[in-house]
């Protein structure tokens, strides 16, 4: 038996017109908070990550950083970035950032997704891969502004975090926030977060950190995992976190504006045929002629 | 049905309308009954325990399969953190976090087995097979080589030719256990982890302020103004304590100060890091101390009071080039009678409070740290000038009697040949700003394993006995002189002086020992303790058996090849064992050292005649007992599962051998039995003592009715204790280690208190939860947060206060709970004149201020502050081990071991999701010199010692500078120890192949932090 949450927003390859069962969508937007000050890099949340979700990667290799594995991976949906920077004023910082799905509130992936139902939006703001769907087109990839699904080699489906939308769903916090040792890792609703992340902000801006700042772009309608930044102004040395992250113009296109065009296109075509059909009539075939030319071939 | 060709077009057509319908979004409903992954523990049962890596002590949550039905095998299949527990918070690491897969590992044992003398595999063999093969050769090593009589013809009962490691992980019920297994046979080369790990605390704390523990607790670091994280990392090795770090830097607006040789992960949430170079520390804490004086940034009234600033040192007491007074060459040692107090006609120290007279402490440590300027500081250390000054200014700041820092430091100190002066330049520090027994003050010594501190309490060290009490030595051949030698006398007129009460504590030892066999006739059954010539710490017994005078031995949780100094020492002594026995969850290392794995262990098992057992044990889950935590907190935790296969509980394997010798005594005889047949075991079921009866053990009972001398009853006879005050020397109560008095009482187990309410002050202590030794105290010396009329130093953080009668407050007062303020009696109620040290009199064995020494292996020729005394001059070197050290010239790089946060010592490599995140053995080095040698990052590089080498990833960072040391660039070699033969992760190598089998002077706690390597790009 299926269980279902009537509370999808969103819903791939849906056209608004027949929308997703979404009547229980009186729920609070649910965030995670990633402060980078205060991040140690100790990878409790990759760990948690993959204990709770049955995961379990390749022992892989070290190849001369602290990252592993080094990159997200079908098995690995959060994984940390470090990065040596060495400011200005000759102070070494050591920049680490969790990354992995930032549950985009206007989420790239599933705009791209041809698949429907493989990638749905809850009404909490979770983006959730229902990987039974999913075709293994790869479309959510290239459609991630922040480089997140990864295709896996063994099934050829789609994974991602999932925002442990199984512990969200029965009013617990997600196993990385829950886990994380120093508490860099914060969850609760979008507005709380946002509150929190004001005042993080502030303590940094006392501690010399002039350009502290919340990361939650809103090229993409803002996400649902942001970032506290010590350098707010400077995204880009944090593993390269993207300034003003955007779903490409090719998938805004095809997935946005194209479609209506596209819908009125093809009701247009379906109509003339059938005009065509009532005004002119079917062609008159002799339906023996094609026999006798199959027998000739 | 057969389709022509326009039928199919047409088929095709609409095929495509339908397709192109559905992308553009308009499918039937049918993929709409979308939902979240099932929730997978609904039903699961939870079970609580306690994390098994660090000190920390973690709460977790276990759920097995199954709700607890009979007919279902529970089967631990999730884990996660406690959100009810006050440190943790439900918070756990990458190792707490992977706990499962240390539960599971394909490298738990399943079946005890039996590796032949040059045999080159395991066979499978019976417990009891297994049992009564290492009990035969036990017994017969013990009947050939047991000393009962010393060459003087003093009863010594000792065994010293079969030693024993005990398990810092283990419960401190299974430690109670290894303490009567190994005592009652007479084996004094017993040690467990605090030998290698924090010995020097011990012994830096206990002359310090009277106990050798952490002072405060994890969640009370939240309390701190600056936080200084010297000689530890703890966002690597104790990442949710460090939690409590960042508290203070966000609710305190704490300065966070990291002062490491490399930029750790620490460093990357600190306000200010410094680097240092590695062996170093000593010089940059006298500076400290230097610019405190210099600078007139001490805590006056607290240094006047509660320090023995004013106290005057004899005449004869002198410094001089290195050497303190009372040296003697030849033996290597001070004779340390000159270190002593002034003393007057009644026994009693004289002082001089106004601090004038030339021979107070007071100038007797100006003048000593008066050498260590900020430029010596740089010249030795490294460390930039403008960094070192503003440490000491922000650390000064504290000395304002609202303000406290506190000191975070673990085995960055105490790896060294100096680790103990290093741990009491810190203490000295904390005293003159008095910081100590103020909440988030304090010297937190972080242990490492999660029951180290109680196996530390519980005395599981060569000549300790349980509540820091020392076993007798040879030299002590009578009850009354070790009690007249291990009872001080006060050294000021009306201090509680607690060690007054020696008597009391061992004679319920004894009582607990021996139950009625210990009478007042048999002086409490003292004879049948083993006695000690000198101490069997584990690199004198590591020597003894690389020179083949020790046959058999026992490492129950302990991997010695990875732990030990000097692997490949390790292995030749091994092999020359008759036989091994490794009790332990995991294959481990130490249990394969005789299989040949390349080079990483190049041996012959053919040549190896050693006989190897391997015996599976339970690990924490499937227990229940009690571990210590580093604030001393006693937690009671709980079984999930049962022991995988034949794996059994360390006790019963315990209770198996010791009863199956005890058997073969009384069938066969043999060297005296009397210490073996006497000991008590009275449990249930003896061959599997339960954890219940030897924690209740532990408290101790009354054994006849007590009375208060107006005659009230205070407890009935076969009572428990309700606290260690009850304690008797006539022999009417046994207790089995007198700090613990009070962990479970008439009122139940108080280590499985639940009760995590907050003290209601904001300042963080739970005392309902656990129980805390001595007392439930939760912050030690905290006397001493109150001044000597009883007003708080800060009125914030107001721990005790006196009520008219009486202590009372937050927290249990740290003193004589009816001696009121402005009494003469003194804060530090363990120690004899009741004052913070500064001088530590003689209790050190190289000297009672701290003064720096260049490690053995020291980048430079000689030790600027005096080039005739450039290394400590009561080091302790074996001619086997000295020949094994290397030069500056052959190994130019220094070199430093450390843990990393996603590893645990040698262990998590065997979970597989520890091994997922830190798949392989690297190093790390500085870009300088990985230009110079040509290296870039992810090369294989070969690293070597004078005593091997490794081979491993390296890893090029920023984060690892050349340093400056007297004139002359030095670089450092940071190396990881997690990984080697054996385990999940790729296969690597031992890191301490490349250390040094020397130790620090007093604990012999070996030096793993400092010394030199060669690195080669392979």
């Amino acid at each position: 038996m299926s269980m279902q949450s009537q509370d999808i927003l969103k819903r791939s390859a849906t056209s608004a017109l027949t929308p997703p069962t979404q009547v229980r969508d009186h729920k609070a937007e649910v965030a995670k908070l990633i402060d980078v000050s205060i991040c140690i890099g100790c990878k409790a949340c990759q760990v948690a990550c993959s204990e709770w979700n049955d995961l379990r990667d390749e022992v892989g290799q070290n190849v001369g950083v602290y990252d592993n594995p080094i990159d997200l991976s079908a098995k690995s949906w959060t994984v940390m970035r470090f990065d040596e920077v060495q400011q200005e004023n000759g102070r070494l910082e050591w920049l680490i950032r969790k990354d992995g799905c930032m549950h985009c509130s206007d989420p790239g992936c599933l705009k791209a997704c041809p698949s429907p139902g493989a990638i749905v939006q809850y009404a909490n703001g979770i983006v959730d891969f229902q990987s039974e769907h999913c075709i293994g087109c790869g479309y959510c990839v290239a459609g991630c502004p922040f480089n997140v699904p990864r295709i896996s080699q063994e099934d050829n489906k789609a994974y991602k975090c999932t925002l442990c939308s199984d512990r969200v769903a029965v009013g617990q916090e997600p196993a990385c926030a829950k886990t994380c040792p120093t508490g860099a890792i914060s969850f609760g609703s979008k507005a709380d977060m946002q509150h929190l992340a004001g005042q993080r902000v502030e303590e940094l801006h006392g501690r010399g950190y002039a350009n502290a700042g919340l990361y939650d772009p809103q090229g993409v309608g803002g996400t649902h995992v942001m970032y506290v930044l010590h350098h707010a102004d400077r995204p880009e040395l944090y593993h390269n976190l993207p300034r003003d992250p955007r779903i490409s113009s090719a998938i805004h296109g095809w997935k946005g504006w194209m479609k209506p065009v596209a819908a009125v296109a093809f009701f247009a075509t379906l109509a003339g045929t059938l005009f065509h059909y009532v005004g002119v009539g079917p062609n008159q075939v002799d339906e023996h002629a094609d026999d006798h030319e199959e027998t000739k071939a | 049905m057969e389709l022509g060709r326009r039928q199919f077009f047409k088929l095709c057509t609409v095929g495509v309308a339908g397709a192109t319908a559905a992308t553009l979004g308009f499918a039937p409903g049918v993929a709409n009954a979308t939902q979240p992954r099932q929730y997978k523990l609904l039903r699961a049962r939870e079970t609580r325990n306690n994390c098994t890596y660090c000190s920390v002590g973690c709460g977790v949550l276990m759920y097995s399969l199954g709700d607890g039905a009979k007919n279902a095998k529970p089967r631990i299949f999730h884990i996660e953190g406690d959100p009810d527990h006050p440190v943790s918070r439900g918070s756990l690491c990458p190792k707490g976090a992977g706990l499962v897969d240390f539960i599971h590992s394909e490298q738990r044992l399943q079946y005890p087995e039996y590796r032949a003398p040059g045999s080159d595999k395991w066979q499978r063999i019976s417990w009891e097979e297994a049992i009564e093969r290492i009990a035969r050769l036990m017994k017969d090593d013990r009947d050939a080589n047991f000393v009962e009589k010393n060459a003087a013809g003093l009863t010594v009962n000792r065994w010293l030719t079969t030693g024993m490691l005990c398990s810092s992980a283990a419960s401190n019920e299974t430690g109670a256990l290894d303490w009567r297994f190994t005592r009652a046979l007479g084996i004094l080369g017993m040690d467990c982890q605090a030998r290698l790990c924090h010995g020097p605390t011990v012994a830096a704390l206990a002359p310090s302020f009277g106990r050798g523990a952490m002072t405060n607790n994890w969640v009370d670091i939240k309390n701190a103004n600056v936080v200084l994280v010297m000689g530890g990392n703890p966002a690597e090795a104790h990442p949710v304590g460090f939690k409590w770090a960042i508290e203070a830097k966000i609710r305190n607006g704490a300065k966070l100060i990291v002062v490491d040789p490399r930029f750790n992960r620490s460093a990357a949430v600190a306000d200010l890091y410094a680097p240092i170079r590695a062996g170093s520390d000593v010089t940059f804490l006298m500076g400290v101390v230097n610019y405190l004086i210099a600078h007139d940034r001490i805590q006056h009234e607290y240094v006047r009071a509660y320090t023995n600033a004013s106290l005057l040192v004899r005449d004869d007491f002198s410094f001089d080039e290195g050497l303190f007074s009372g040296y003697d060459e030849t033996k290597q040692q001070y004779d340390r009678s000159s270190w002593a107090y002034q003393l007057d006609e009644n026994g009693h120290a004289r002082r001089d409070p106004t601090l004038s007279h030339p021979r107070c402490v007071w100038n007797l440590l100006k003048q000593h740290v008066s050498r260590y300027t900020p430029e010596m500081v740089t010249r030795l250390c490294g460390t930039p000038k403008e960094d070192f000054l503003e440490i000491c200014r922000l650390l000064g700041d504290t000395s304002a009697p609202d303000k406290t820092a506190t000191f975070l430091y673990a085995l960055g100190w105490t790896h060294h040949t100096s680790g103990v002066q290093i741990i009491r330049g810190a203490a000295m520090i904390q005293l003159l700003l008095g910081n100590i027994g103020m909440p988030g003050g304090g010297i937190n010594a972080l242990r490492g394993h999660s029951n180290i501190q109680g196996y530390t309490d519980l005395g599981l060290l060569s000549v300790r006995m349980p509540g820091y009490l020392n076993l007798p030595s040879e030299r002590q051949p009578d009850l009354a002189t070790y009690l007249a030698q291990s009872t001080p006398k006060a050294l000021l007129p009306g201090q509680v002086n607690y060690w007054q009460n020696t008597e009391k504590f061992f004679v319920s030892l004894m009582k607990s020992v021996w139950g009625d066999k210990a009478t007042k006739d048999n002086d409490w059954g003292f004879d049948w303790l083993p006695k000690w010539d000198v101490e069997y710490d584990v690199l004198r017994y590591l020597e003894l058996m690389y020179e083949g005078k020790v046959n058999g031995y026992i490492a129950q949780g302990f991997n010695p090849i990875a732990a030990f100094p000097d692997k490949n020492k390790a292995v030749a002594a091994l092999s020359r064992l008759k036989y091994l026995v490794v009790i332990d969850p995991l294959v481990t290392e130490s249990s394969n050292f005789w299989q040949n794995h390349g080079e990483a262990n190049d041996v012959n098992p053919a040549e190896i005649q050693t006989e190897v057992f391997r015996l599976p044990s339970s690990c924490f889950a499937e227990e229940n007992g009690s571990i210590a935590n580093s604030g001393r907190w006693l937690q009671w935790h709980w079984a999930g599962a049962a022991p995988p296969a034949e794996a059994w509980h360390d006790g019963k394997i315990l209770g198996h051998l010791f009863l199956r010798l005890r058997e073969l005594y009384e069938q066969e005889g043999g060297a005296n039995p009397a210490p073996l047949l006497n000991m008590a075991w009275n449990y249930s079921d003896p061959e599997d003592p339960a954890p219940e009866e030897v924690a209740r053990e532990a408290n101790g009972y009354a054994l006849a009715d007590l009375y208060d001398p107006q005659g009230n009853l205070l407890a009935k006879k076969g009572e428990l204790l309700r606290d260690f005050s009850l304690l008797r020397a006539d022999g009417s109560t046994a207790s089995f280690c007198w700090i613990f008095a009070g962990s479970w009482t008439e009122a139940g187990n108080q280590m499985a208190r639940r009760d995590n309410a907050s003290d209601g002050q904001g300042l963080g202590s739970t005392p309902g939860w656990a129980w805390c030794w001595p007392q439930n105290r939760r912050i030690l010396y905290n006397r001493a947060s109150v001044d000597p009329q009883g007003k708080p130093w800060d009125p914030k953080r107001k721990l005790i206060e006196w009520n008219g009668q009486r202590w009372s407050g937050i927290d249990v007062a740290d003193f004589a709970a009816t001696v009121a303020p402005g009494s003469e009696a003194n804060p530090f109620i363990m120690l004899p004149e009741g004052l913070g040290r500064l001088f530590a009199a003689g209790a050190l064995g190289d000297g009672p201020f701290p003064e720096h020494y260049e490690p053995i292996e020291s980048p430079l020729e000689h030790n600027p502050l005096h080039p005739k005394v450039t290394f400590n001059p009561t080091t302790r070197l074996f001619d086997n081990d000295r020949k094994r050290m290397g030069s500056a010239a052959e190994f130019p790089y220094v070199a430093t071991t450390y843990s990393i946060t996603e590893m645990f010592r040698h262990w998590t490599k065997a979970s597989r999701l520890n091994a997922i995140v830190q798949p392989e053995q690297f190093v790390e080095i500085g870009e300088q010199l990985a230009a110079q040698k040509g290296i870039r990052a992810g090369d294989t590089v070969k690293v070597t010692s004078m005593r091997g080498f490794i081979k491993a990833k390296a890893v090029v960072t920023k984060r690892i500078a050349t340093l400056e040391i007297d004139g002359k660039l030095v670089d450092t070699v940071g190396i990881p120890c997690h990984w080697g033969f054996e385990g999940t992760t790729r296969k690597g190598f031992l890191a301490n192949t490349l250390t040094p089998a020397v130790g620090d002077a007093n604990s012999q706690t070996p030096e793993y932090k400092a010394f030199l390597v060669n690195i080669e790009k392979v």
